[in-house]
């Protein structure tokens, strides 16, 4: 038996949904930054950020030096 | 129904678990080689500056010990971060996946950012170990790298679109575009994108392709649990109705 088709989980779309979704979207993108591409020269924390996260940037296949 | 801030919360948390275990494989499969590329890095430097021993030692900003604890943060704030992504980009993209099956539409997601997101980068640029990269290069492989996240994820957007075109001339053919739109897209990047080859002559290559695999496996275990997880938080239904099905 295919499995059962179940109601859509999702809220219909709506300008007041994609303005919320946009900003989450633009905090998430800001934390991917300070984990993998801050080098400390937009952020006050100098390399500090950086070096602490160091091991997970290489491990998570973003360029490093 | 669910509202956007129950899926988003569900992502959230997903991709913290997601993190934090993929940071557990990373931790074990990862750091050996880390280490052995430092004290590879290390004796190079310390052949190269035996004249001047004296001003060798500068203290580190972290230690190698906070770097090790470091990677769980690193991969657990990814983590969330990715979830989050992963939550939006159910929310808008849901009624597009062509099954009545919210646990499919996200395992569907996943698969499809990870070939997007991990395979198509690392196929191109596959990442180093510590001590292999050159720093004046960072710039430009860092532009390269968001370069292929963002062709790897139309590329797939290009299979899913052929696919579906050629789906009216039969199950072979849907096939074939979703490959031919996929691999052509990449193929076709891959080719204008420039070559990118740091490795010193000099670094082992088992080393090499040791931590690229941990480096693979990470982000595999990461997206994995995402989908998974996210199919999981999504279908759950309240309990009661879970009762009057039974």
């Amino acid at each position: 038996m295919a499995a059962p088709a179940r109601s859509v989980a999702v809220p219909a779309l709506s300008p007041k949904l994609l303005s919320v979704a946009l900003l989450s979207v633009g905090l998430m993108l800001l934390l991917a930054y300070l984990v993998g591409f801050d080098q400390g020269a937009v952020s006050q924390s100098g390399m500090f950020l950086h070096e602490l996260m160091h091991d997970g940037r290489h491990l998570l296949g973003v360029p490093c030096h | 129904m669910r509202t956007f801030g129950s899926l988003l919360v569900r992502g959230l948390i997903v991709g913290l678990f997601a993190g934090l275990l993929a940071g557990t494989f990373a931790y074990v499969t990862g750091e050996p080689r880390i280490d052995a590329s430092i004290a590879i890095e290390e004796a190079g430097a310390h052949a190269h500056t035996h004249a001047h021993e004296e001003d060798h030692h500068e203290d580190p900003l972290v230690s190698r010990d906070g770097q090790r604890a470091g990677l769980f943060l690193a991969t657990s704030l990814y983590g969330v971060a990715l979830g989050g992504l992963f939550a939006v980009a159910f929310t808008l993209l849901r009624r597009k996946l062509r099954t009545g099956n919210d646990a499919y539409a996200a395992l569907g997601l996943a698969a499809a950012g990870f070939v997007g997101i991990v395979v198509v980068p690392f196929l191109k640029y596959p990442p180093n170990p510590p001590a292999v990269g050159d720093p004046d290069t960072i710039t430009r492989r860092t532009v390269t790298y968001l370069l292929t996240l963002v062709i790897g994820l139309l590329a797939v957007w290009a299979g899913v679109a052929l696919s579906r075109w050629a789906a009216r001339y039969g199950d072979v053919a849907r096939l074939a575009g979703g490959v031919a739109g996929l691999v052509g897209t990449v193929v076709a990047a891959y080719l204008i994108l420039p070559g990118i080859n740091e490795v010193p002559e000099s670094f082992p290559a088992t080393l090499l392709w040791q931590f690229r695999f941990a480096s693979l496996g990470t982000q595999a275990t990461l997206w994995l649990l995402i989908g998974f997880g996210y199919a999981v938080a999504v279908d759950r239904r309240p309990i009661r109705s879970k009762v009057a099905a039974a």
